[in-house]
Order: C-alpha cells, then sequence, then structure tokens
C-alpha cells in the first residue's frame, strides 16, 4: 500500500458539542483509497506526534472526508483551531478497516461518545440495514443522531442520566435486545469498558463482531510497535499487534480483554 | 555539489543519515512513501535472540519537544530477521546495521555470530535499552560491564562493530573508552534517557511501564554535548543521534564529532524527515562552498 502525506485545505468547521468538532478536508486522493473503519494521522502545527482521529465521512464524489472529534489535550485543540481555509498535515488513509458484507441484513452499530463518529461510514453503506446505537452520558454530548438516520440507519440513543434519547444507561440494554433477534454483524468503537461489555454480549448471542481500538500512537504505519493491542491467534497464541496497522478495527473475539 | 559520503570502518555511506533503529522497523512501512536507496543507512528494529513480545500499552508519551516509549524490544527474533527481513533490506542499496540486544552478552554474542553469516554491513550493539528488565541498559551503565559484553560480542564477529550508548551514565567517556579497548569498531550515542510522566487525575504513570526513554529535539543538547565529550575521549568513529531534526541539528552533530548521525523521533512528526535532512545538508555544504561534509567532522572550535 502506497501511504500518502500532505496538506489538504480544510474546507469547512462546525462544533457539535463542547469540545467536540467536525472538520471536511478536500484530499481527492485520500478520499478516494479511504475505508469505513480507517484513520487519518494528523500533525498538529508546532508538535512532534501526530494524532489519530478516525474517519467519519467519506464523499469520494467531491473528494472530501469528513473527521468528528474531542478535544482531549492541547494537541487536539490545536487541530479544533484550524479555520476554513488552513492546511491540515495528515497521512491517510491508515489501518484496517470494518468489513463490508454485502450480504448482511441486519447489521448494529454501536458508538460510544466519541466512537460514534467512525459509524457514520458504516450508516452509510448499510443504510436500513443498520441499527445504529449510541451511547452519551448526558444531552450535551449528543451528537451524529440525525446524521445516522440521514443514510437509512435506525438509532436507538441513550444516555447514562437519561436527559436525552429513548434509554437511561449504557448501550448494552438494547444491544442486548436486539441481539435476541436476527443480526448479522456488530460493530462498536467507544471506550474500552464498552467495547468489551458489547463483545461479551456478542460472545454469548454467537454474533460477529468487530471492535474499533484506540491507543497512544507514534508512527501510525506499523514501525515503531508503539501502540500495541493484545490479539490471540487461532491457535491460542497471544501476540501484541499494533492498532495503526493490523487495527484500528480487530475481530472481537481474538482481542485479550 | 557537496560530496555527502562518509565511511565508517571501512564501510561507504552514500550521505551520512540513517533513520535509527525502532523508529524505522525493517523500512517497509516507509519504502510506501519514497525508495530506501536515498538514506545513508538503516539501522534495524532491536533484534534479540529469541521473540520478545515488549511491553504493555501505552507504550507512547508526548512530552514537551520530545516523546517517551516503552516499547520493550518487541521483535521477532534473529532467525525471524535473517529469513524474512534482512534478504529484503540488503536489496536496497543502502547501508544496513542490524541493531541488536539481549539479557546477557551471551545471547548477544548468540545474534551477533548468526548475523556474521550473513551479507549485513554492520551490527549496532544496544547496550543502553532503558526499557528491558535485563540487559540493556544495565549492560550499558557499568564500564565493566560495557566492556565484558562489548568483548564477547567482539569474538562472535568479524562484521564492524558498533557500540550503543547509554546516556543515562555518570561519565558517558568512560564506558566509550571501556568498549573501545574491548574492540568495539565504532560507538553510537544516545540512547534515550530514562524519564516519566505521571498523569495527576489518575495519579497514575502515563506509561503502562511506569518509565520510559525520552527522545526528540529536547534531548539534542545533550546529544552534542556528549558527542563532543567522546570525541574528545576515543580513536574510534562516531555515529551521533538524539533529537536531530533538521539538516542544521545534523551538521552540528558532525562538527560535534560525529562520522554520521542517526534521526530517530523526527520520522513520526514527518516520514520524510530523513530525505528532507540529506536535502538540507546538501544545502548548507553548498552555501558555504564546502566540498565535502567530510570536511566538517570534529570541526567545532571550542573556547
Amino acid at each position: 500500500m502506497k501511504y500518502l502525506q500532505g496538506k489538504y485545505p480544510v474546507i469547512n468547521k462546525q462544533a457539535l458539542a463542547h469540545d467536540v468538532y467536525s472538520i471536511l478536508i478536500l484530499c481527492p486522493e485520500v478520499a478516494k483509497l479511504a475505508q469505513a473503519g480507517q484513520f487519518v494521522h494528523i500533525l498538529p502545527t508546532g508538535f512532534g506526534l501526530r494524532r489519530p482521529i478516525s474517519i467519519a465521512g467519506i464523499d469520494k464524489k467531491n473528494g472530501v472526508l469528513r473527521i468528528v472529534f474531542v478535544i482531549k489535550g492541547n494537541g487536539t485543540k490545536a487541530i479544533a483551531d484550524l479555520k476554513q481555509g488552513d492546511f491540515i498535515d495528515m497521512i491517510a488513509p491508515l489501518g484496517h478497516g470494518f468489513t463490508l458484507m454485502p450480504e448482511a441484513e441486519h447489521v448494529v452499530l454501536v458508538g460510544g461518545g466519541i466512537g460514534v463518529p467512525p459509524m457514520l461510514p458504516l450508516a452509510e453503506y448499510y443504510g436500513e440495514k443498520a441499527t445504529a446505537i449510541s451511547g452519551f452520558r448526558s444531552f450535551q454530548q449528543v451528537i451524529l443522531q440525525e446524521d445516522l438516520e440521514n443514510y437509512g440507519a435506525k438509532t436507538i440513543c441513550c444516555t447514562e442520566d437519561g436527559s436525552a434519547g429513548a434509554v437511561k444507561g449504557f448501550v448494552t440494554t438494547p444491544l442486548e435486545q436486539l441481539l435476541t433477534e436476527s443480526v448479522d454483524a456488530v460493530f462498536a468503537c467507544g471506550a474500552l469498558p464498552m467495547l468489551k461489555a458489547v463483545a461479551e454480549l456478542c460472545k454469548r448471542n454467537k454474533i460477529y463482531c468487530e471492535v474499533s481500538m484506540e491507543e497512544r500512537m507514534a508512527c501510525g504505519v506499523g514501525a515503531c510497535l508503539g501502540c500495541a493491542c493484545e490479539i490471540k491467534n487461532a491457535d491460542g497464541e497471544i501476540n501484541f499487534l499494533h492498532v495503526c496497522k493490523n487495527g484500528p478495527v480487530f475481530n472481537a473475539e481474538e482481542v485479550c480483554w | 555539489m557537496a560530496d555527502l559520503s562518509v565511511n565508517i570502518c571501512g564501510i561507504d555511506f552514500k550521505n551520512p543519515i540513517i533513520p535509527a533503529s525502532g523508529v524505522f522497523g525493517y523500512g517497509r512501512e516507509y519504502e510506501e512513501f519514497y525508495s530506501l536507496s536515498e538514506l545513508g543507512g538503516i539501522a534495524t528494529k532491536g533484534t534479540t535472540a529469541k521473540k520478545r513480545t515488549g511491553n504493555l500499552a501505552p507504550r507512547i508519551a508526548e512530552t514537551p519537544a520530545g516523546m517517551l516509549n516503552s516499547v520493550g524490544l518487541q521483535n521477532g527474533g534473529i532467525d525471524n530477521f535473517i529469513a524474512q527481513e534482512l534478504p529484503n533490506l540488503l536489496q536496497k542499496n543502502t547501508v544496513i546495521l542490524a541493531n541488536i540486544a539481549g539479557s546477557t552478552p551471551e545471547e548477544c554474542a548468540e545474534v551477533a555470530s548468526k548475523l556474521d553469516n550473513t551479507d549485513v554491513h554492520m551490527i549496532e550493539l544496544n547496550i543502553s535499552c532503558p526499557n528491558v528488565k535485563q540487559g540493556g541498559a544495565a549492560f550499558g551503565t557499568s564500564c565493566a560491564m560495557a566492556e565484558q559484553v562489548t568483548s564477547v560480542v567482539r569474538k562472535a564477529t568479524s562484521k564492524p562493530l558498533v557500540v550503543k550508548l547509554s546516556p543515562n551514565v555518570t561519565s558517558i567517556t568512560e564506558i566509550a573508552k571501556a568498549v573501545e579497548s574491548a574492540g568495539a569498531d565504532a560507538v553510537s550515542l544516545i540512547n534515550t534517557l530514562l524519564g516519566m510522566r505521571i498523569d495527576v487525575n489518575t495519579r497514575r504513570p502515563v506509561l503502562r511501564n511506569n518509565v520510559g526513554g525520552l527522545s526528540g529535539s529536547a534531548i539534542f543538547p545533550i546529544a552534542v554535548r556528549m558527542v563532543w565529550q567522546v570525541a574528545n575521549a576515543v580513536q574510534i568513529p562516531i555515529i551521533g543521534m538524539g533529537g536531530v531534526t533538521s539538516g542544521e541539528n545534523a551538521i552540528e552533530l558532525m562538527m560535534a564529532g560525529a562520522s554520521a548521525v542517526q534521526v530517530g523521533m523526527a520520522v513520526f512528526t514527518d516520514p520524510y524527515a530523513p530525505i528532507k535532512i540529506i536535502n538540507q545538508m546538501q544545502e548548507f555544504l553548498d552555501n558555504k562552498n564546502i566540498s565535502s561534509v567530510r570536511e566538517i567532522i570534529g570541526t567545532v572550535q571550542p573556547w
């Protein structure tokens, strides 16, 4: 695979919630290659390490990628400070994305907080065949529900305090119910405890599940071995694979939770 | 156009820039950005006798003008390196420095002797990894141990032997002299400095290994100082490294006494950093009408 590094213009920036931003980037050669579940590795101006951010939208026709991210520190703050017309230095697209299953009739997308954005390209692909469960702490954090619906996905929004959405509590409550119906696959991204709970539910119900993992990265391309994730192979052998190259998407059954 | 070529221990480098061990894997990923033949050499990921899984994550933390890492020498072992990686690397028309490490002098010697039967150009013996419990920096922080491990590895190989030194010592010149007397053909320095960060909200160290190696431009002045001190203490050539991010940085390390320069963290910031550094060195020398980069080695004029 040929890697692309370049500086691409920001064509739109929007605040979606407190400290959560959506940025559209004009990068036709990247958009052409990008797949659901992959990420871009952005260099915030003045920093030494890049920030991996999942791809939240792929518009191949117009050559535009969308990223949605939360400000976690000074690096993501610098990215959020970019304005329309500014250039964004990124290596992209990177990583191994979600499996697209053309025969699937019903898939469930589970996003927790800032794990919701990578579900968008899957919602676009699966459309009405997708049910998207999103979990947030409270109403202030709720994002992207309309975007998911615009792709045809059925949405179930959960908040821990019940201040928004149909469900008060965690994503696992509606997921457990859905898994009693016919579900071909579950795709999930979010905090580690959520992913672990989702993986366990899927295993118990014998439903195929893929999870998108997060880890601190340096190179982003598989050279430095920084972003280690314990993965067990078919023979039960445990190895540290790397989120940037082998992932970020892994078969949930192979992850050592 | 100034001549960028250098010669270290009889090995010709087309230019003095070498991606440092650990940042560049075995070159496969960066070959997707540019041709590896543009590089002076490549220092490969540290290889041990047997496969090592490395440390738990998080292994990476950003710091002001630098980063910490605690990868812990994750690698597939020497047999895997020789079978799967080395043949490919040797076709790339660049000098290959096989970086090796071990928990005991005997393990280091075993790895070196296996490489002795290959066409690898040089061996870089890592006696300074801060991220492993046995061996690693323990070899590099005592003169007696540094001398012993160098001497045992020296007997195991006839390849040019570069010993990579730790900066986490009271006197790096004493260690450099010890490995020189034990038969090292060159030294490379500096490896990372041991560092630590704590998340004040969780009171947990940011790295799962608690501590890790600090690299990046934050350590560059230490690298310059140590290269200069070692250059004044030993006769063997020095490969300098530590926070180099520009052609001028590389020139500076060479003026301090380095015959070649490795580039580490800068590769993460910009995968093209080694190529840009080569071009910037060329430009610097051309602007100053210096005909060969060799003319600048060790030419600092101390006060």
